[in-house]
């Protein structure tokens, strides 16, 4: 039975043995090597060099730099991006909302778009002189913001982007999420005289607890890997307030091909990832416990 | 079930059959020709395109394919097409990379070839150029259109301050920049305009104070050593003294700036003779000049750098012959000329320069003189790495958050930590 099973299970495991735990193993070994465009061309030219990579990493301003970037990125973007994303699944899924099949496939349309193709619409969108942006902003009376060329605006400018890329994904989870909370709950709470808003607070909310958290560790884990946006619209400029912690990797390991440098950074980024889901997991853990009593 | 089966069979076979005639494609085509690849970047992948049905006019045999690749993932794509070993027969080559490609032991020693050729002739091109694509004692690459920097000016603003000529030395730069903010009034004007991104202006004015940049063979960064120091000083004044404004943002367009008068001065390149006369208002088209770099001392024009693209023969091709052959076609003067014309690329050739097309022009005569003193940056392949840190750097000075002799000490510093591994290399060849 146990061989059989084996036997079975060879197939799925291998290739995920062969195509990723070698490579991850690989790229870790990297890490403490000065592996670089030395030797690419010839294999003697690489050294075991212990932890430098990473000690040179943490002393490197520009990590530093694309590590605050980062996690600006992170907490300003992600929990916005929940926000919308829950705004948004409640008002496609209120009994008020007419044309519920028109909407939720609107939304989620940006998700299934290429992101190059969209940044280049959107790069129009923010351009300082003829964008839409900015012509909109002018009713308001605010004067033109050179949204991807000025060190301040260009992060948000971003983060916006982002936002209303990926919101509609998290937005059907959401929806999901909703679907499944039982009527007899909000019958109970009108019966009890609870308006709107305190069914909003006293249910739903509640009862969303695991979808949120859910959204909230994927969404976490895909914001600290920010890369595509900034490459495309921004090369992680204006003097690097857009290089993100995965930009700085690939300019280092891919321009330069300092490999060694650019997998210890690989591997900074996965212990961040990693206590960051941790965290939230423990959060969910409290807060289901809370949510019983 | 039999037709569901015929049905799996046909799906499987149709990508199979598709790679095997894609790949059959490669190389040669069913009428037998020779395909010849050649990767250009950017504006000249675009139009280097126009240039080859002449090519295959001349030789019926041979096919160009033409793959165009942008200049800001330019060095990515060839460094892992090497990785990969899936690099063109030829291509375009920033000759500041034609070291480290060299080193990578990718191109073609172009020795042979160059020796044997009727149309490529070493003594028709600037030697400043054809020196950069000099490693050891071989040529790796032929010069392809060529590129320095120079001073562009408002003429206009120039003579209001006095100089009816463009500044010859430091001394004048220098003079006729405190004249051109003193005319502004109480105005925000400066005279130059000189952003710390761009990290050429302060290699070459170190170079033109003597400096190697590198010492001891390129072990170690020689950026503190006096004679970098003094031309950084020399620049850094320019921003101590308000003649040129601190910070890139202040300066949307440079073309708009300088439209303005909100600088008189900038250095640039040739492709910017093009854009001056598209962008500049009609009215102030007769109001702007190029001209040499200024030099510290009175050998005039000053030192500037030796750019441009080169064209790379790669080593593992298997149609070295007929690639030389698209290679030395593009060399010819009247190609290279038919290229300025669509490209506003400066030639490579100096046969061509004597066309009327290019001595019509006043803006690039500059730049000829210009040509005949440039030098190259070292080469090593870290030189990349290094020019980011020289801008690093430069910022922090013009922006005081350093004094020059700390940002130039931790300049040497990361520069000697960046070549940390060429010194051992260097070592362990010593040993051997």
């Amino acid at each position: 039975m146990r061989r059989a099973a084996i036997l079975f299970l060879i197939p799925a495991l291998l290739p995920i043995f062969l195509f990723f735990f070698i490579p991850a193993l690989a790229a870790f070994v990297l890490s403490f090597t000065d592996f670089d465009i030395y030797s690419l061309g010839d294999f003697r030219n690489a050294r075991f060099v212990g932890v430098k990579n990473y000690l040179q990493l943490f002393e490197d301003p520009l990590f530093w730099k694309a590590m605050g970037n980062t996690f600006y990125f992170v907490l300003v973007g992600g929990p916005l991006s929940v926000a919308v994303s829950l705004s948004m699944a409640l008002l496609v899924n209120s009994k008020l909302t007419r044309f519920k099949g028109l909407f939720r496939p609107v939304y989620f349309a940006p998700v299934v778009t290429t992101l190059v193709a969209v940044a280049v619409v959107w790069r129009y969108l923010y351009h300082p002189r003829f964008g839409l942006l900015n012509y909109g902003l002018s009713f308001l009376g605010i004067d033109p913001v050179d949204w991807l060329g000025d060190p301040v605006w260009a992060m948000p400018a971003i983060i916006l982007l982002s936002v209303w890329k990926g919101f509609g994904y998290n937005m059907i989870i959401f929806i999901a999420g909703l679907q499944s909370i039982p009527e007899e709950l909000y019958e109970a709470a009108r019966i009890d005289g609870a308006n709107a808003w305190q069914q909003f607070k006293g249910v739903t909310l509640p009862m969303l607890v695991p979808t949120a958290l859910f959204v909230g560790i994927i969404t976490m884990i895909n914001n600290f890997q920010l890369f595509a946006e900034p490459y495309v619209m921004t090369q992680g400029g204006p003097v690097n307030s857009t290089l993100s912690i995965v930009l700085l990797m690939y300019q280092q390991g891919f321009r330069w091909w300092n490999l060694g440098y650019s997998a210890a950074i690989a591997f900074v980024l996965f212990a961040i990832i990693l206590a960051g889901s941790l965290i939230q997991a423990g959060l969910q853990k409290r807060t289901g416990l809370s949510s019983r009593t | 079930m039999r037709s569901l089966h015929a049905e799996i069979v046909r799906t499987l076979l149709v990508p199979v059959f598709f790679i095997a005639f894609v790949a059959a494609g490669c190389g040669s085509d069913r009428s037998g020709a020779v395909t010849v690849t050649f990767w250009a970047m950017g504006n000249e992948g675009e139009h280097v395109q126009r240039l080859v049905p002449g090519f295959e006019e001349r030789h019926p045999g041979i096919k160009v394919k033409v793959q165009q690749i942008p200049w800001t993932a330019a060095h990515e794509k060839l460094l892992t097409a090497f990785a990969g070993n899936s690099l063109p027969d030829a291509c375009q080559l920033g000759n500041t990379w034609v070291p480290e490609f060299t080193l990578l032991d990718a191109l073609e020693n172009l020795d042979r070839w160059t020796d044997e050729s009727a149309v490529v002739d070493p003594d028709d091109y600037f030697s400043g150029i054809w020196e950069t694509n000099v490693i050891g004692r071989s040529v790796y690459g032929i010069p392809w259109y060529v590129d320095t920097r120079l001073l562009y000016y408002r003429s206009d603003l120039l003579a209001e301050a006095g100089y009816t000529a463009p500044p010859r030395t430091w001394e004048e730069w220098h003079d006729v920049s405190v004249k051109l903010r003193e005319r502004s009034g109480g105005e925000e004007r400066y005279a130059m305009f000189l952003p710390t991104n761009e990290w050429v202006p302060f290699v070459v004015a170190g170079l033109q104070g003597g400096s190697t940049l590198l010492r001891d063979e390129g072990r170690y960064g020689d950026f503190s050593g006096s004679e970098f120091s003094s031309s950084f000083k020399f620049l850094m004044s320019f921003y101590r003294e308000k003649l040129a404004p601190v910070g890139i943002t202040r300066v949307t367009s440079i073309y708009q700036g300088m439209a303005e008068g909100y600088f008189a001065m900038y250095i640039t390149g040739p492709w910017n003779i093009g854009e001056f006369s598209r962008r500049f208002p009609k009215e102030l088209q007769d109001s702007w000049m190029t001209a040499p770099m200024p030099g510290p001392d009175t050998t005039y024009p000053g030192i500037s750098l030796a750019g441009g693209s080169s064209l790379v023969l790669f080593q593992h091709s298997e149609r070295k012959a007929e690639t030389w052959k698209f290679i030395e076609y593009l060399s010819e003067p009247q190609q290279q000329l038919a290229f300025y014309t669509i490209t506003g690329n400066l030639p490579a050739r100096l046969e061509a320069w004597k066309d009327t097309v290019l001595a019509k022009n006043r803006y690039v005569r500059a730049f000829y003189e210009q040509l005949n003193r440039v030098v190259p940056t070292p080469k090593i392949p870290e030189w990349e790495q290094i020019t980011m840190k020289i801008q690093q750097y430069a910022e922090a000075a013009s922006r005081e958050t350093m004094s020059v002799e700390e940002a130039l000490a931790a300049l040497d510093r990361d520069v000697d930590r960046i070549l940390e591994k060429r010194r051992w290399m260097m070592e362990r060849a010593d040993r051997d």
